[in-house]
Parts: C-alpha cells; structure tokens; sequence
C-alpha cells in the first residue's frame, strides 16, 4: 500500500492516513528512502501507531504512513539509518522500545535525574586517553557533553550527549492555553525565531476549522524577507567565528559587527532583533511602509559591501584555507544515509532545499534564486556553501525590497487565530530555516484540541554528522569543525 | 597585511558612542512600559492581564513585572493606556525595583555597594552559563564582545574559568539537567563572587515559568545581584546595567 500524498501547510484526517503491517511499512519506508530520495521529517509514535512522515522533493509533498505498535517493535535503524536518532527519542518520549536498535539510549535524558550519566563508547589500550568536555564549555555557549576517544593527537571518535537544555517545550506547547504558544514555539531555538513562528502558522492555519484567507500579498512578501534576513545575519555570523578560530581576526572582527546589522533590519522591521511576534496568524505585526524603503535598502547595500569584504580578504589567504580545506569531510554518501539536512548537507553535495522542494511557505516560487551546493563536505564546503546562501538571499532581499515598492496590500488580512482545530487531524509544515529543515507537525484529538505537537530542529537530524566528522581528525580542529556546523542545543533538546 | 590594512580603511572605525551618545533603537522598541495610574480603567487592564503570556501585569496595583514581561506588546493593544517607551535602561539590583508602576521618567538604580565599587568597579570578569532558554540572550550577550560594543572598554571581559571569574551570568529559567552543572560553577568561583541574571527566563521563568523540567529562573537555587530584563535583552539594556552595576557613572542619555 502506499504512502498518503499530501502539500505542505496542508492538513489530513489521522484515518486516511494509511495503517500498513509493520513488514509492508518497513519495506515501503525504506523503498521511499533509500531508491525514492524521500527524508524523514517526523518520525514518531502517536496513539499506539508508529507514524512517519516522509518528504519527496520530487513530487513536492509529504507522504504519509502509520503501522501499529505495542510496548516495543523492531527497529529500523539496522535498514534505515537516518531514523537511528528518532528511534532513540521514540525510546525517550513515547516509552516504546524499539528492539535491537544498535544504540539504544537517552537523547535528551527527561526522566533521569542524571544527565550525562549513561554509556559510552569506549576505547582500549595502552596509548588511548579520553577526552570529556562540557556541559559547561568555555566560552559563551550552550551546554552540551562531548566525548572523544584519542590516540594521541587523533580522535577515533566523538559521541555527543544532549538535553541539558531541556525544558520540555512540547509538552508545554499542549499543556499552555494558546497565548503562550507563540513564544514557546518562537524560542525552540532562539536564533530561527521567523522560522519556526511560519512552521507552526503554517499547521494552525492548516488546522484552522474555518480556512484562513489568504495572507495578502505585503504579508507574504514581508515574511519572507524576515526569513532572509535571519539567514545572512547567521551566515555572516558563523563565517565570523570561523574566522575566529583560525585566528584570521580581522574577517572574525568584522563579520560580528556586520551580524548585528543585519539583525537590527529585523529589529526595524518589527523592534526585535530576532523577530519576536513579527508573523501573526493575520500577517506580520508591522509594515515596513514605502517611504522607508529606500533607507532601509541604502543600509543593506552598504552593509552588503561590507561582508564582501571581510569575506574577500580570508578567502584566499593561505593561512586560513590551509586550516578550512579537507578538514572534517563527511562524504556525500554518509550525509545521505544519515538523513543531514540544510547548508551541511548542501555542502556534500545533497542536493536539498525545503524553500524549493515544497510550496506554501513564503514567496519562493516568484523570486529568482539558485540552491547553494558544494561537494566536498569539508569545513571550507560548509563555509562557501553559507557565502553562496547569502549570495542568493541578498538576490533576494533586493527582489522583495522591489516588489514592496509596487505592491499596494496591507499586511494584516484580519483572521483570528483559531482556537478550536479540525478534529482527529495531523497537520505539517516544514521551512528551510538558516541551518536546514525545521518541521513542526500537529495531532489533534477528538475535540478538535491540540494532542501532540512535535517540533524537529534541523540539528536533530545533523549532531551526528559533527561526530562523523570528526572521526580521524585531530582534536584542536573541532572547534573549526562544530563552528561549520553550528548546530543548536536548544533546538535539539526542546 | 596590505589587503588587511585596506580593509581596515574601508570598515572604518565602528565602535558605537555608548556611554556618551545614546544607543540607536529601532523605530518599533520596546523599553520600559509607560502607564497613567491616576486614571485607571479597571476593564481594560483585567483583559490587557488576560492576553498577558507570562502573567506578568497585575491588574489591581496596576503593575507589570518587568521580570516576567517578554515585552511582546500584547497588553498595550488590550489596554491603550499601556505604551511601551524607548527607555532601554532597565537593569535593577533589588528584584522588587523590577515592578514597574509606569512613570517615567524614572531613575535606574544606582550601585550604593561601597564594596562592589571598590572591588569591582574598573574590571568584571564573568562566566557565562547557559541554563536552559533558546540562545538568544547568549547570543546578545555575546554581542557585547563584537567590536561594535567592546565591553572591553569598562573592563568588561568573558572568561573561560569560574577560578577566573567576579561573577556568573546565567541565562535560561535552570532546567533540571543543568541545575547541578550551574551550581558546581558557582562553587568554584572564589569569593567575594556576584550572580546576573539576564532574561525573563533566568530572573522568573519567563517563558517556562510552568514547566515541569525547569525551575523558576536562578533565585530558586542562589541570590542574585544584578537582574536584566527583556526577552532577549537588547545589548545596550545589558552593557548600561552592566556598567551601572559596577557603580561607574550613571549614564542619562534616554534615547
């Protein structure tokens, strides 16, 4: 039987979603994986039913599918190894075993009063040394565990222990009355706010029982430039610490400065720098009104040139490539079985981008633009893909500025955000944030309440990748090679 | 080196003027809410204490609890008499100057410690630790290291080590898994020793202040001396009570 087709933002009742005997699934899933170059974007157990939600960027939809599970069912993982992650939280959240999983523990560690606390992958030998760092890190970070397994200079491997940040957002996200949803779901990970408020708009609006208007044409327009603007600040401000710690200080100097910029577009879009309570179920809060158009793009031309040159200057040093070049490769095929998503992925050469593989978040389908692709999967590949990125996305920005001057909409199309959903309905909406896919999928019940909300942070699917990356490598490159990746603690640990 | 040099001349000298020129906020800021208490509509500040998110306005005083405020604007479209002005300054030492009662213009706290001034007043060292929240405090916090703010400049400095550090600046409401992990950093600063608090998150919860897997900002577990308020806080809210805190010149420069 086959999987349920249905469009991003678009809703579907949990009974057409297809129940298929666990053999059937399993050969179907991994038939849609591994020959059909579908991903997985939700991946859980919802209601006694093992649910996963897959995208085709072909066919420019989700594809749907459920069978039934008890108190555990065999896992995946051993035939599809990009759910291994999934199937740990599966383990977690859901309390369902899935049995002979390869590595089957906490991802997040919500109901131990010990984090950290578990097995490790060990090494034995007379030269081998263990490196543990974290959750407390040296600087002005997140909290994480990292072990590394060491001969002499080299590590053999890195495991990655999370959830020091868990506060459990999603079960807050059920548990709260609809005020404080927003917020929650706007702080998933600080830094993609605008991308996680389209996520979860994009599912309400889905579930709404009354259908939304149409966002008016500024709005959309609107929306999409604040997505853009939360890209280049963070691309801009990864290149910098990258910079930074090659010690090319001069880029490193530049690029923080020229973060803030950009981060304070978004402010003057709506007074928050990273876009708090900007999208609104009826648009956006504020306009940007034409006769500040034209401010507002001198400042970004100028601040544009700016990271030109502080791009310029490093990227042909010799000092600085020698460092970036071949360091922390994981090769195309890895990124592929692994499931990675967003500029990491990009950067080895998978060839992902939810802004064109799905239709119904902002206005990509009417703007001219290239998805950035790499094949090396090195931290250089990773550095160039987020200068391609910027690349397009100032393309962009300069389109959207364009278009505003012609477009005569207002922004709010005065809807109420629903406050009862369809019932017994799953809805999912997926947005290339600036690290990669952020999905955000709703299961309603009978009474048309909100049951489950299931967020995916694009650092869920790539943590792993940075441990890959840094096998064979030697220990003082990880910095260079987690500052590639950048990935988010928060996002991951919910 | 010469390309470094052109570029130098090309970016130019971009350290802003804070403290002597005010900081520029944008256009649609949100700073201390501004309120008439003489002439009270009671209706209008029930509903603005209902759309609030986190519980943050009593409606009876009336007051708004700048400590639990995220500043999303919510109460002013419920209530008109609410307006959230430009003033930045927000920074208090006393939680319970955080109650805002509305008047402006107000006057930050200043530091009458004798003792913090003396020890601390020409160099802060802090330890940042995240505990729990969504990065974006860390990130305005690191802001503050950019060459568009140079903390430097007062003395300001992220050091690595608690061994090293005056003080700990935590972020996040303290989820349960780094409950242990804060406080085994605070332990190990040497004393006399200072605790911030910067966010809604790390001084009440904010957010998460019903969350089952975190606790109610950093007073549940140590004292706190300096509370920075804001949903992140804008960077020139957390460098003024920063430079405030360590009882250097009050800086009268509202934007």
């Amino acid at each position: 039987m086959d999987f349920l087709s249905f469009k991003n933002c678009e809703s579907v009742a949990l009974a057409n979603i297809p129940v298929l005997d666990f053999a059937d699934f399993r050969d179907t899933l991994k038939d849609l994986i591994n020959c059909k170059n579908c991903r997985v974007s939700v991946f859980t157990v919802h209601g006694g039913k093992l649910y996963a939600v897959l995208l085709d960027p072909a066919k420019h939809c989700f594809k749907a599918g459920a069978t039934a599970v008890g108190a555990s069912y065999p896992a995946l993982t051993n035939d599809i190894p990009g759910v291994h992650w999934f199937e740990r939280e599966i383990f977690e959240q859901c309390n369902v075993i899935p049995e002979n999983h390869p590595w089957l523990k906490p991802i997040r560690f919500e109901n131990s009063d010990k984090p950290g606390v578990t097995d490790y992958f060990t090494m034995q030998g007379n030269a081998v040394h263990e490196v543990a760092v974290g959750p407390v890190h040296a600087g002005v970070i997140e909290p994480g565990h990292f072990r590394f397994q060491c001969m002499g200079e080299d590590v053999y491997n890195l495991e990655i222990e999370l959830g020091y940040q868990h506060r459990g957002v999603e079960k807050m996200l059920v548990d709260s009355p609809a005020k404080l949803r927003n917020h929650l779901v706007e702080t998933t990970a600080g830094d993609s706010s605008i991308a996680y408020a389209l996520a979860y708009d994009g599912v309400i609006s889905a579930l709404a029982e009354t259908p939304r208007p149409d966002l008016t044409e500024r709005a959309r327009i609107l929306r999409t430039l604040a997505l853009e603007l939360e890209r280049i600040a963070n691309h801009v401000g990864d290149i910098g610490a990258l910079a930074g710690d090659v010690a090319f200080l001069t880029t490193s100097a530049y690029c923080g400065r020229i973060r803030g910029d950009f981060l304070n577009m978004t402010a003057q879009l709506c007074g928050n720098r990273f876009g708090r309570n900007y999208v609104t179920y009826d648009g956006v809060e504020f306009d940007l009104p034409n006769h500040k158009l034209a401010a507002f793009r001198d400042w970004f031309e100028r601040t544009v040139e700016d990271f030109k040159n502080a791009w310029l200057i490093m990227s042909d040093d010799p000092g600085a490539l020698d460092r970036f070049e071949g360091t922390g490769t994981v090769p195309n095929e890895v990124m592929r079985e692994i499931g990675a998503v967003g500029v990491a992925a990009r950067a080895a050469g998978v060839d992902l981008d939810v802004r064109r593989d799905l239709t119904g978040i902002g206005v990509y389908d009417k703007l001219v633009w290239k998805c950035a692709l790499k094949k090396s999967g090195d931290v250089i590949a990773r550095a160039k893909t987020r200068r391609l990125e910027i690349r397009e996305s100032i393309r962009m920005v300069r389109a959207l500025l364009t278009w505003l001057e012609s477009s005569n909409s207002p922004v709010s199309n005065n809807a109420t955000a629903p406050e009862q959903f369809k019932a017994d309905s799953l809805a999912v909406c997926a947005v290339e944030a600036w690290r990669g896919e952020v999905a955000c999928a709703v299961f309603t019940g009978k009474a048309g309440n909100m049951e489950r909300c299931k967020l995916v942070d694009p650092s869920f699917h790539n943590w792993f990748a940075l441990a890959l990356a840094l096998r064979g490598e030697q220990i003082s490159n990880f910095p260079i090679c987690n500052k590639s990746f950048n990935l988010s603690y928060c996002g991951h640990d919910l | 080196m010469f390309k470094a040099l052109r570029a130098r001349l090309f970016q130019k000298y971009r350290t802003n003027k804070f403290p002597d020129a005010a900081p520029k906020l944008p256009e649609h800021f949100r700073g201390r809410p501004e309120f008439d208490k003489s002439a009270v509509d009671a209706e209008a500040w029930k509903s603005a204490a209902e759309v609030c998110p986190t519980e943050a306005i009593n409606a009876q005083t009336p007051a708004i609890d700048l400590g639990k405020c995220i500043f999303c604007g919510k109460c002013a479209k419920a209530n008109p008499a609410i307006r959230f002005s430009s003033e930045y300054r927000m920074g208090c030492m006393k939680r319970e100057n955080l109650i805002c009662n509305g008047s402006l213009p107000y006057t930050p706290d200043e530091q009458f410690d004798a003792g913090i001034k003396a020890l601390f007043g020409k160099s802060l060292h802090i330890r940042q630790v995240s505990a729990g929240g969504c990065a974006a405090c860390e990130l305005d916090f690191n802001v503050l290291n950019t060459l568009a703010w140079d903390m430097g400049r007062f003395g300001l400095k992220v050091v690595a080590s608690p061994r090293h550090a005056d003080a700990v600046l935590v972020t996040g409401p303290v989820t349960n898994n780094m409950r242990l992990a804060l406080k085994k950093t605070y332990d190990a600063i040497g004393e006399p020793k200072l605790v911030i608090a910067c966010g809604a998150c790390a001084i009440s919860g904010g957010i998460y202040q019903t969350s089952e897997k975190a606790s109610c900002g950093v007073e549940d577990i140590m004292k706190v001396d300096l509370y920075v308020p804001g949903c992140p806080p804008h960077p020139a809210t957390l460098l003024e009570a920063l430079v405030r805190f360590m009882g250097r010149k009050q800086l009268d420069n509202r934007a």
